[in-house]
């Protein structure tokens, strides 16, 4: 056993360590350390700088952009990226609706969309969650009904985070409300958010900010094509997706940045004891949750599986080490301070709560672990 | 032994909620907080004719002589409601003033609601270190001049005069100023704040001693915890009505296990809360010595630091998404219980003081 990344591994680090940090635009990397507000052109710049490089899409088959990396690789780059303290790249078109198109999607589909994914030139957003749906997502209501070419779809979506940017909305959406299965009559879908009949309310968070959104479709027009894979079939992409995401939720290269950070911003505190073992408990936490992640994705590069189920206590553990380092760093600003930044980090820890309620809450992937590894 | 509320005790809170129930529900709090002032000048006349502005002020200033257990099932309502006025601080700054001179001319129009207070001690640099000051008092001729800086001091938007401590020779004594124009800021449970810079500002001496401010504190705590769990009641019968109406997988969300227990722990973490506050509510009332009450109000501090981040927590969490909402209470509720959880130092602060005591 040898835990240390082999010499090619760390020479490819290197590699994307240095152009990260003569690339990354110093505002952009302000910006997000100071916990600032990120616009759209703030997101989209940095995804076209990625894109120029041809970066933006590692995972991706190389004829579409896809830079080859192993997964080694692409778990450093990620790692490198939050480390650097880049903006997030955006997932609902990169890592969502193109692992669909590319593993679902028609070729027409394919060279339709992918492309402007690639380019940052269409911003998607995710369209699943609704009022009566979220963790028991089979249980979605909004209706697609076919005529001829089109299916008319009305409905609504909940919890939509950045409608209020995107060009296009993947949703899923009941086709045939007739089956014995919940799970079946459920279609994938396509949805240009300029259509006539979709519309906006925006949701305000208890940080105050405006991300998420409720999105109403009334009689809007769908073309045929923009289904993807069979009629009734989205159950089997959604849950395709799932697996694909969950491989990501662990973050440890952004928390290594953000208990640097802490660190440097606690060093009043440094003589308080009480303070300083809840740092070091959270930077061991974060040690173990590194090395579980690599042993997974070791486990994949041996065995050539997809991530099994157990991989939700990535999700699980990276969720909670994000909360708990927003919380100590709250602890750790002067209580008496009032300055922007002593404001954003009390309102980055109400924003992360949302962390172990989105992407599968956390209970629902202790369900998962349960029932599927356990077999609870 | 009698945990019973007196006849008086229950009447003034069931007043208090019926009056909070009808004119502070969820929407005309959400009005008050974004009005300009921050706060309701109506609510707060309603206050003083309930008593409530003179009810733990000494008798021969117009108030009724009560203590910490007189208002601990106000604070109570307080915490359900989010009450945003400027009451604590009222109450800190008078206490001050009552033990003062001044205490007859200023405390009549303090009861009467016609007087608002803010008490500002903390400065930058100190965390909640109450001997750290470094605001300076100096007499030149018959006048006193402040020169220093106050951070975050609670209600000052809105007071018309501040009790502001400050260093002289003989240590640290309190100063009645008036208020002037201050850049009001909102905190992070949308209560209204101010920082203070006090350049040869006058004022008028109170007296007292770092012990006055350690005693009025620990007189402030305590409310606060009383506060707290009425919050963390909000918290828990919120989400328990969530658990039994909300629906996934065909039922309600409250038929899981794993989320019963939950809310188990949540109820037992108000419970346990609620006995705390209790317990230093009548410390710092009737305590032998200074302390005992700070010993009982310090236990009191970090159980409710503890449990307002537990049961804030879980209360989002079981919401799920809308947990995260503006548009539900509870929210702001988690945002008051972060905020009190820390009001008056930390779990930390208080495990360092509990164990020295
Ligand atoms: C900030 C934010 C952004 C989001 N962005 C998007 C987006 O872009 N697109 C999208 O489609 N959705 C999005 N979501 C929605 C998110 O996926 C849902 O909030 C999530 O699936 C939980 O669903 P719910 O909110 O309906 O909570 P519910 O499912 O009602 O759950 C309430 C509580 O019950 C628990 N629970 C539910 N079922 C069980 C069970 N069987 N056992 C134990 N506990 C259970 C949950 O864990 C939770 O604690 C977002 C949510 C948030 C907060």
């Amino acid at each position: 056993m040898d835990l240390n990344y082999s010499a090619e591994e760390a020479a490819f680090r290197d590699e994307v360590r240095a152009w990260l940090s003569a690339s990354l635009p110093l505002d952009l990397r302000q910006k997000v350390s100071s916990y600032a507000h990120l616009s759209k052109d703030d997101l989209m710049r940095w995804h076209r700088i990625l894109a120029e490089k041809g970066w933006v899409a590692p995972a991706w088959p190389k004829e579409w952009g896809g830079t080859g990396w192993n997964l080694v690789q692409r778990y450093i780059f990620e790692e490198e990226l939050g480390y650097a303290g880049a903006p997030p790249l955006i997932p609902f078109g990169l890592a969502m609706c193109a692992p669909v198109l590319l593993r679902f999607g028609t070729e027409a589909q394919k060279q339709r969309f992918l492309p402007r994914i690639y380019r940052g030139e269409d911003f998607w957003c995710q369209g699943y969650s609704e009022p009566g749906s979220g963790s028991d997502l089979a249980s979605l209501k909004t209706k697609a009904v076919r005529q001829k070419d089109f299916y008319v779809v009305n409905g609504q979506k909940i919890w939509t985070t950045l409608a209020h940017y995107a060009d296009w909305i993947f949703c899923l959406v009941r086709t045939d409300p007739n089956t014995g299965r919940r799970q079946e009559g459920i279609s994938f879908l396509l949805m240009d958010m300029k259509a006539p009949g979709v519309t906006l309310r925006p949701l305000v968070l208890m940080d105050g900010a405006h991300e998420v959104n409720e999105v109403f479709f009334d009689d809007v027009k769908v073309p045929v094509e923009n289904r993807v894979h069979e009629e009734g079939q989205g159950w089997t992409v959604a849950k395709y997706l799932l697996g694909y995401e969950r491989m990501n939720t662990g973050r440890i290269g952004e928390s290594k940045r953000q208990l640097a950070k802490l660190k440097e911003y606690s060093s009043s505190l440094k003589n308080d004891l009480r303070f300083r073992d809840r740092l070091s408990r959270l930077e061991v936490e974060l040690m173990a949750l590194e090395i579980t992640n690599l042993r997974f994705l070791d486990r994949m590069r041996r065995t050539g599986q997809p991530p099994g189920a157990d991989v939700s206590m990535l999700k699980i553990k990276g969720t909670e080490i994000q909360q708990m380092l927003t919380e100590l760093m709250m602890q750790a600003t002067d209580p008496a301070a009032s300055d922007d930044f002593s404001v954003a980090v009390r309102k980055k820890y109400l924003s992360m709560r949302k962390t172990t309620i989105y992407a599968g809450s956390n209970e629902i992937q202790r369900n998962i672990i349960a029932k599927m590894t356990l077999g609870l | 032994m009698n945990f019973d509320y007196n006849e008086e005790q229950q009447l003034l809170a069931d007043s208090v909620r019926r009056f909070l129930a009808k004119d502070y529900g969820f929407e005309a709090r959400k009005k008050i907080v974004a009005s300009a002032q921050g706060y309701s000048p109506q609510v707060w006349a309603t206050f003083a004719q309930m008593g409530l502005t003179g009810l733990p002020f000494p008798a021969e200033f117009g108030g009724f002589g009560g203590g910490a257990i007189d208002l601990v099932n106000v604070m109570e309502a307080f915490g359900e409601a989010l009450v945003v006025e400027p009451y604590l601080p009222t109450l800190m700054a008078g206490r001050a003033i009552a033990r003062s001179p001044l205490a007859k001319s200023v405390l009549p129009a303090v009861i009467e609601g016609r007087m608002k207070l803010a008490f500002a001690h903390i400065e930058k640099g100190a965390r909640y270190d109450l001997s750290k000051i470094s605001t300076t008092a100096r007499k030149s001729g018959d006048a006193w001049l402040l020169q220093g800086e106050k951070s975050a001091v609670l209600g000052a938007p809105m007071a018309d005069k501040l009790v502001v401590s400050a260093r002289t020779q003989n240590g640290i004594e309190l100063f009645l100023v008036e208020k002037e124009r201050v850049k009001a800021l909102t905190t992070l449970d949308e209560m209204r704040a101010a920082e203070l810079t006090l350049k040869a500002t006058k004022a008028e001496p109170l007296g007292g001693d770092l012990e006055l401010v350690e005693e009025i504190t620990d007189f402030a705590s305590a409310l606060a915890c009383a506060e707290a769990v009425g919050a963390m009641k909000f918290a828990c019968d919120t989400t328990l009505e969530y658990l039994k109406t909300r629906k996934q997988f065909g039922v309600p969300i409250g038929t899981f296990q794993a989320l019963q227990h939950r809310m188990v722990d949540m109820f037992i973490a108000q419970e346990q809360a609620r006995s705390m506050a209790c317990l230093a509510c009548s410390k710092v009332d009737q305590s032998e010595n200074a302390k005992q009450r700070a010993r009982a109000v310090s236990a009191a501090k970090i159980k409710i630091a503890d449990n307002a981040r537990h049961v804030s927590q879980e209360s989002v969490q079981l919401h799920g998404g809308m947990g995260m909402s503006e548009e539900l209470k509870v929210s702001h509720t988690f945002r008051r219980l972060t905020v009190i959880a820390g009001q008056f130092g930390d779990a930390d602060h208080h495990l360092a003081r509990f164990a020295a005591l």
